[in-house]
């Protein structure tokens, strides 16, 4: 067992040195790759904190719609050549919701304030309930 | 001269280059001054200067191959895209006057001067921003307006531009996707339906501006004043430049404004109808937006490979991230 503190806690104190002792200090091209390279440290920080759940439950959808286990980027190449042949789409039981989750999963990684994922996720995100919860964008 | 000294030799070069081209940009003038280079892409330099007569001085911009001569393969080539705003300008579309084109024995690399725009091109700020509140609803008419003008050119001018169907453009995309060997089923979903749904070559190709999207249009108080980075230009279907505005990329966060978010469908392209435009095929237009999605986001995943060879900066491994935004946008434009 490694020691304290985790990797997540010391990523989030660089993003937060970079952000507000760094950036301030800088020339504005460097302050703006603070910036950005304070995001960078964040979405790896999301990653760590999430992947490990939602890595798992996507191993299981995926399991389930191919009607076998293995290795996540072996499943995902087979998921990626079945709906290329046409074997598989998006009326197959479980495969829209499967990528939903999985698309959703990731933006929360990669891009949590993208205004597309708001409004997806409170469409087809868990606790979404279809059609009935469907919120319009007027 | 001691100050030229302490200059990174580029700009030196380039500023005395300029210096003994500015009588050719503009009769009279007797050099320049003020030369700094302005954030641009990979793919171009750009560079902003004063051009001297007397006391006057006239801002320029400087448009120039990266390095002074590489040339990306998709793009028209600068000589040809400054050809391309002259006949653009000649029929009424908002471009920034080339003053100059750059010629071999200039020393100065590829390239063409342009007459400086002021206006704003920060996509956030027009969706947003106070200063554009009043015109906002006017843009999408307006844009459909310009893209009827600019398909008005005639292709036969520019003999070298490419010229592709949209079956071929969706083959090449294909390709550019499975070479990046990362299963996105995502991507497969959108791949199958373009083709399923693959708009037949155009019955009369056009002149695409290619890259007409909010960030690339300058905008002020009255609207779009110019149209910038005319690079990807190409021969094809028209409806393509209808689409591509439309892509969520480039709404700035306003989802339920399909227009750059700015604007809606019908504005865009009743202006385009209204101009001239042939009429618009919605469903044509849909698909290239669909295929706009796709085709931004097999770039997006294409920086990964970037990132671990010729470019191991943070910012290209950030847009490397950002191809799961255009899976989200495929999946919202094909499950929903």
């Amino acid at each position: 067992m490694q020691d304290q503190p985790f990797p997540s806690e010391i990523i989030a104190a660089v993003a937060e040195f970079l952000r507000t002792t760094v950036a301030p200090k800088s020339d504005p091209l460097l302050a703006f790759q603070a910036k950005v390279a304070a995001n960078a440290l964040e979405m790896a920080r999301r990653q760590l904190e999430q992947a490990p759940a939602a890595d798992a439950a996507e191993l299981e959808r995926l399991t389930r719609i191919l009607g076998h286990g293995g290795d996540p980027h072996a499943l995902n190449t087979e998921l990626a050549a079945r709906i290329a042949s046409g074997d598989l789409d998006l009326a197959s039981p479980g495969l829209a919701d499967h990528l939903w989750a999985t698309t959703l999963a990731k933006l929360a990684v990669d891009q949590p304030t993208y205004a597309a994922y708001r409004v997806a996720l409170a469409e087809h995100g868990p606790g979404a309930g279809g059609a009935n919860n469907k919120i319009t964008e007027e | 001269m001691e100050a030229d000294v302490t200059k990174p030799s580029l700009e030196a070069d380039l500023e005395r280059g300029l210096s003994s081209v500015a009588g050719k940009i503009a009769a009279g003038a007797s050099g320049i001054s003020g030369l700094r280079r302005l954030s641009g892409g990979a793919s171009q330099e750009l560079w902003r200067f004063d051009l001297t007569e007397g006391e006057t001085r006239t801002p320029m911009i400087l448009r120039r191959a990266p390095g002074g001569d590489r040339v990306s393969e998709t793009a028209a080539g600068l000589e040809i895209e400054a050809a391309l705003i002259q006949a653009a300008d000649r029929i009424g579309v908002p471009v920034p006057p080339v003053r100059y084109v750059l010629s071999p024995k200039d020393g100065l690399g590829r390239g063409f001067v342009m007459g400086f725009v002021e206006g704003e091109t920060l996509g956030g700020r027009i969706v947003k921003g106070e200063a554009f509140a009043e015109v906002r609803p006017r843009l999408a008419r307006q844009c459909g307006e310009i893209l009827a003008r600019i398909h008005t050119l005639d292709p036969a001018d520019f003999p070298t531009l490419k010229r592709s169907t949209p079956a071929e453009l969706l083959a090449q995309w294909l390709g550019a996707y499975r070479a990046t060997e990362w299963p996105r089923p995502v991507f497969e979903l959108a791949f199958r339906w373009l083709e399923r749904n693959c708009p037949p070559p155009p019955t009369q190709p056009r002149l695409v501006h290619g890259d007409f999207r909010n960030g690339n249009l300058m905008f002020g108080p009255g609207g779009v004043r110019a149209v910038l980075d005319w690079e990807l230009a190409h021969v094809g279907d028209p409806m393509e430049d209808l689409g591509w505005i439309c892509v969520n990329s480039w709404r700035f966060g306003m989802v339920h404004k399909p227009v750059g978010g700015f604007g809606d469908l019908g504005d865009l392209f009743a202006g385009y109808e209204a101009a001239g435009g042939p009429p618009v095929n919605r469903a044509a237009a849909k698909w290239w937006e669909v295929f706009g999605s796709m085709r931004w986001g097999v770039m997006c995943s294409g920086m990964s490979a970037a990132f671990r060879t010729v470019d191991p900066s943070v910012e290209r491994a950030v847009i490397a991230r950002r191809t799961s935004e255009n899976e989200l946008d495929l999946m919202r434009l094909l499950a929903d």
